[in-house]
């Protein structure tokens, strides 16, 4: 078993004024290294979770723990530097007049000496395809440009987790592939933790496990193999599955015969292929 | 209600320092019950041109044939409110079309700025509420107290009370969970569909823009840089590829199994339902 960086016990949590809880009873353990997904029909409780691991809400009941530290009033700042969070709505997370600035924000918090803040800058900036923006008023860009930009001032900050809520939802898919795989780079070579929470199912089949949301309790957690096997329980749930389990299921449907459901391309092709093709 | 526009260019913050091209030459059809889908990599325009169509943007150079009215550079419109009616867009950020202190005055305002009666119009809402598949109790709460995906149902619910003629939608499905997300497409579609709506749809998706549109324009670098049926623009991957864009899902596992078939398809399948009929098809025909 590797190591534990974060742990919520039996958390709590609702909305002031609000008869409903945003979240109820949720425990959940992260290891260091892990890529995990978090799914969930609108409204489940991801983003007030992800909001609470950035102490933006404490929990009512239960408690989180980040990085051996359980979150309160008092460490907040502490843990912040552990965790990076990529925002839901970019425009929430802009703080500089410049990009560069934006970026250089969080940097300049963390006592970075000036020089090697220009460096990991750019750099962040470069990782995204964002260096001829340098000057641009973040609130002035695109919907996807604000999302690159939003994600290099969390990779800027090197923190051990990072946590994007739907950072990518605005991206084409070929900038949406280069973003994860720079993301997924780092987890490699890093050892950074993260957590993804996601309507894009093509992604949370590429996760180490997946959670799954269901009005503010955890539902169900598995490897994506496992989560994708439930096909007909997801759509109730308000999901989906990816395509390639799509595609098995209707070459399935029009009677065509497979071993089992495929959650890669060229598998699926080469199962069609050798069943129903080479007689 | 048609719109042409013709050589339109538009600059933000134009004669300042920060003056920044956005699109330039950018002309094409829409014709009026017809579903157009912009595609474009981050950047490209798409959204600048959007906001030309109810005239939320004038152009700096060229016009804009909006039904009987032309938008035309250098020259002050006045009483657009006509084509606001008429023509309803959903933005890229929910947040930004969202503003008054509960759900049911911000879908019940669209209609009664245009002149419906506030009974009618508060139907009007709860009909919306249910169109994009939220319960009538968030009709009392905060626009803003709602979660990212609740919020960009509401801005749907919005401009869906106002009844426009032209439904122009900038990537409506971002934030939407998946099932919502299908649920959504399905409802544009059949709008225009039986009720004669006008679609113009910006997305990110290739597996919808091949799935709903009748005509696609690719944008890059602020210009049109090609326009042609989900048919036309799919068979042409290199075209996508040089602009960062590529085909659908269902068009790559079609490219994967002619490999191992040896021969093309005898056509290019652009959903996966249409794909699966096809092999199924082929198999009978070589047993
Ligand atoms: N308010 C603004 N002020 C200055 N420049 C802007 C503004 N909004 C957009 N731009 C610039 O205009 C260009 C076109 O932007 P637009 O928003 O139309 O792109 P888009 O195709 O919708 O992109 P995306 O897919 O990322 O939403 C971009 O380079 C962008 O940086
Ligand atoms: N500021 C707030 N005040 C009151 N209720 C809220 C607030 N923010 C969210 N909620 C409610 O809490 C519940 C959970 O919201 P949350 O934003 O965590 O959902 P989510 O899973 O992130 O959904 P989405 O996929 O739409 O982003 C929802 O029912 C939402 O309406
Ligand atoms: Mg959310
Ligand atoms: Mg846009």
């Amino acid at each position: 078993m590797g190591e534990m960086v974060i742990s919520i016990q039996d958390v709590s949590f609702q909305y002031p004024d609000q008869t409903a809880f945003a979240l109820q009873d949720v425990s959940l353990r992260v290891q260091r290294g892990e890529w995990l997904a978090i799914v969930g029909h609108n409204g489940s409780g991801k983003s007030t979770l992800a909001k609470m691991l950035n102490g933006l809400h404490y929990p009512q009941t239960g408690q989180v723990t980040i990085g051996g530290l359980t979150l309160s009033e008092d460490n907040v700042w502490a843990i912040r530097e552990k965790l990076g969070m990529v925002f839901q709505n970019p425009d929430n997370q802009f703080v500089g007049t410049t990009v560069q600035d934006d970026v250089a924000f969080g940097l300049e918090n963390n006592g970075v000496e000036q020089t090697k803040m220009k460096e990991r800058v750019l750099t962040a900036l470069q990782k995204v395809g964002m260096t001829a923006f340098l000057n641009q008023e973040p609130h002035h860009l695109s919907g996807g440009q604000k999302q690159r930009v939003a994600i290099a001032s969390v990779i800027a900050l090197r923190p051990d987790i990072i946590l994007l809520d739907e950072a990518t939802s605005m991206l084409d898919p070929l900038g949406r592939d280069e973003v994860m795989d720079t993301i997924r780079e780092l987890k490699e070579k890093e050892g950074l933790t993260v957590i993804s929470i996601t309507h894009d199912l093509e992604e949370a089949a590429k996760a180490d496990r997946v959670v799954v949301l269901n009005e503010g309790s955890v539902y169900t957690e598995g490897t994506p193999q496992e989560i994708f096997q439930m096909d007909q329980e997801l759509l109730q749930l308000g999901l989906g599955v990816p395509f390639s389990v799509r595609m098995s299921q209707l070459l399935a449907d029009e009677g065509l015969l497979l071993t089992q459901r495929h959650f890669n391309e060229e598998e699926l092709v080469r199962d069609v292929w050798t069943l129903n093709f080479t007689k | 209600m048609d719109i042409k526009l013709h050589e339109v260019e538009y600059r933000y913050a134009a004669g300042t320092p920060f003056e920044r091209m956005a699109i330039t030459d950018v002309s094409f059809h829409i014709p009026s019950g017809e579903y157009v889908a912009i595609i474009g990599h981050t950047g490209s325009g798409k959204s600048t041109v959007l906001q030309h169509l109810n005239v939320l943007l004038k152009p700096l150079k060229g016009e804009i044939d909006i039904g009987s009215r032309t938008i035309a550079a250098g020259r002050k419109e006045k009483n657009l409110k006509e084509i606001r009616r008429r023509v309803g867009i959903v933005f890229q950020f929910p947040e930004h079309q969202l503003f008054e202190e509960t759900v049911e005055k911000d879908i019940c305002f669209g209609p009664m700025n245009f002149g419906v009666q506030e009974e009618q119009a508060k139907q009007r809402a709860r009909d919306a509420i249910r169109l994009v598949g939220l319960p009538e109790n968030v009709l009392e709460r905060s626009p803003f107290d709602l979660s990212g995906g609740q919020m960009r149902r509401v801005a749907i619910a919005g401009v869906l009370a106002m009844k426009p003629d032209v439904l122009v939608l900038d990537e409506p499905t971002a934030g939407l969970d998946p099932r919502g997300r299908l649920d959504m497409m399905e409802m544009f579609a059949s709008l225009q569909k039986k009720n004669g709506l006008t679609c113009v749809l910006v997305t990110h998706s290739m597996e919808d823009a091949a799935r709903y549109a009748d005509r696609i324009v690719m944008m890059h670098k602020g210009r049109v840089y090609k326009t042609g049926t989900p048919r036309d623009i799919f068979s042409d991957r290199d075209s996508l590829t040089a602009i960062g864009l590529d085909v659908p899902e269902t068009i790559r596992f079609q490219h994967l199994f002619e490999e191992k078939l040896g021969y093309p398809l005898k056509h290019l399948c652009l959903t996966p339902e249409e794909l699966a009929q096809e092999i199924r098809r082929l198999r009978g025909d070589r047993q």
